[in-house]
């Protein structure tokens, strides 16, 4: 079987480059877009997982006071994790910071930066009403929260799941198209060869064999092609997205990450193979006896 | 072996084969005669199973061919062999290949493939041509790895439409020495042909399809009608 498929590729080697080159492109397209979803995934989660309600304390605020804030604030619903930042540590973490300009470590000191308590959500809709809750506790000076950067990346999450969605389930009906034409038109070459075949005794499963194989074969080589192509340009752009994203722990994505996208684009090439060398094969041999 | 059943086969309005019976024993050599368009290539198609008549029946021994299912027809095929007129070789095949080509298709172990092939294209004396491609052949040559293909599986029956239909005389005859050897070793042949020579020279059976119809079945018949033009 593997000596007919051979035979089969490079009988018309232009055909089937045609073939993978489309598959290839197509799959770099899914793949672009599927890289794109998981990085904002990884965005929205890292944005999710760090507080997501600053409340600011006043100077005078007594501990007895803030222990009492911190338990009414963790006993609300939706309430993840609140933690208590002191003056001390909104130093520390202002020191490192800025630790590479001494001019603005010289001039502050643990005095003028406020204590603060740090509330992450489970919800990010309820973000809005913890903040305006504390808000109104008398010893709290000022609070900020992220709705805006989250709610933004969400909303730009589903639209880009939905478009992925659409331009995917496209690409992949031209690949099978693709694949059902190009296999059909060496079918149609090899039609005298095939209606041999069957008076000399072959089964329906020989001859089908290194066709279907054909089209899975075609599927697989693009999907690594697509794959090779899909992280190389990651790897080209990966400054940029560092730079861009700073502070974010996203790149470098890990080895497995890469592995499992691979095993996805195989798994979908020789799907589409498949699907293509099905359809075209049984179209033609449903006119022969 | 084979019958035929009061066969008719249309293609939309015209009629191919009107009413045919005859029936063909098991090891005879028959020679279906006739005129281009008689009806010949139709009975050998209808036997194949490539064809389905439009109405009556064809039997090998009590099983209806025209009654097997498309899934299964391939079992059929493996008992019967076929020669073409055009030898419908794989050019990128070498002869051995192509000849070894039906027994791979059933699967044969590769060591009784190369017995086989061995043996058969020894028979057709084309041992020496066993690596060569179907392109550096002539057209003798060609037909009998076309022959030693058809047989290597040891059919029971061996069909061939107008074998000789691209041959000169000499290579002709060459052909026809081979198919007795094969007939007188218990296969049955039925060989659709307009070449006169040859039937005359075999003194087998000969059935004369015209317009479809049966007009002659003789036991040791000679050829009637046209002269046929074979190449010198």
């Amino acid at each position: 079987m593997f000596k007919t498929l051979k035979q089969h590729i490079f009988r018309s080697p232009y055909q089937s480059l045609a073939a993978i080159i489309v598959v290839s492109l197509s799959l770099f397209v899914i793949s672009v877009f599927f890289l794109i979803g998981a990085g904002s995934q990884r965005v929205l989660q890292y944005f999710e997982g760090r507080p997501q309600v600053t409340a600011f304390l006043k100077d005078e605020v007594k501990p007895q006071e803030i222990e009492m804030i911190r338990a009414r604030v963790q006993a609300k619903d939706k309430v993840k994790e609140v933690s208590f930042v002191s003056k001390e540590d909104a130093l520390k973490i202002y020191r490192e910071q800025n630790k590479d300009n001494p001019l603005l470590l010289e001039m502050v000191t643990a005095k003028i930066l406020p204590a603060s308590l740090e509330i992450s959500t489970t919800d990010l809709k309820s973000l809005k009403a913890i903040a305006e809750e504390l808000k109104e506790e008398p010893m709290v000076e000022d609070v900020i929260f992220q709705e805006d950067v989250i709610v933004a990346l969400s909303s730009w999450m589903q639209t880009l799941r939905i478009t992925g969605l659409v331009v995917a389930g496209f690409l992949l009906a031209v690949s099978v198209l693709t694949i059902l034409v190009i296999l059909g038109m060496k079918i149609s070459q090899r039609k005298d060869e095939i209606e041999i075949l069957k008076l000399l005794g072959a089964t329906s499963g020989y001859i089908r064999g290194p066709l279907y194989l054909e089209g899975i074969v075609y599927g697989i080589v693009a999907a690594v092609i697509s794959w090779v192509l899909s992280f190389a340009s990651l790897l080209y752009l990966s400054p940029y997205i560092v730079k861009f994203l700073s502070g974010v722990p996203l790149l470098p994505v890990s080895f497995l990450f890469a592995l499992e996208t691979l095993g996805g684009l195989v798994c979908l090439g020789v799907v589409i193979g498949f699907l293509g060398s099905l359809f075209s094969v049984s179209r033609f041999l449903r006119t022969i006896r | 072996m084979i019958s035929f059943e009061k066969v008719t086969k249309k293609f939309g309005d015209i009629t191919a084969l009107s009413d045919i019976t005859f029936s063909v024993d098991k090891g005879e050599f028959v020679f279906l005669t006739g005129s281009s368009g008689a009806g010949k290539t139709t009975v050998i198609r209808l036997i194949l199973g490539e064809y389905l008549p439009t109405s009556g029946e064809i039997l090998s021994d009590k099983e209806r061919i025209d009654k097997i299912p498309k899934k299964k027809l391939y079992l059929w095929r493996r008992k019967v062999g076929v020669v073409f007129q055009d030898y419908k070789l794989f050019p990128d095949r070498t002869i051995f290949e192509n000849v070894a080509l039906p027994l791979e298709i059933q699967k044969t172990s590769s060591s009784e493939i190369k017995s086989k092939v061995e043996k058969i294209l020894d028979l057709v004396g084309l041992s020496q041509r066993a690596g060569l491609f179907p392109a550096q052949l002539a057209g003798g040559e060609l037909q009998r790895t076309s022959l030693a293909r058809a047989v290597v599986t040891g059919p029971e029956i061996l069909l061939a439409d107008e074998p000789t239909g691209n041959l000169d005389p000499r290579t002709s005859e060459e052909m026809m020495r081979l198919f007795k050897e094969i007939n007188e070793r218990g296969t049955t042949i039925l060989m659709a042909t307009h070449n006169c020579e040859i039937v005359d020279a075999v003194k087998t059976r000969v059935i004369e399809i015209k317009e479809g119809k049966i007009v002659r079945d003789e036991k040791e018949g000679k050829y009637r009608g046209e002269k046929s033009k074979t190449k010198s």
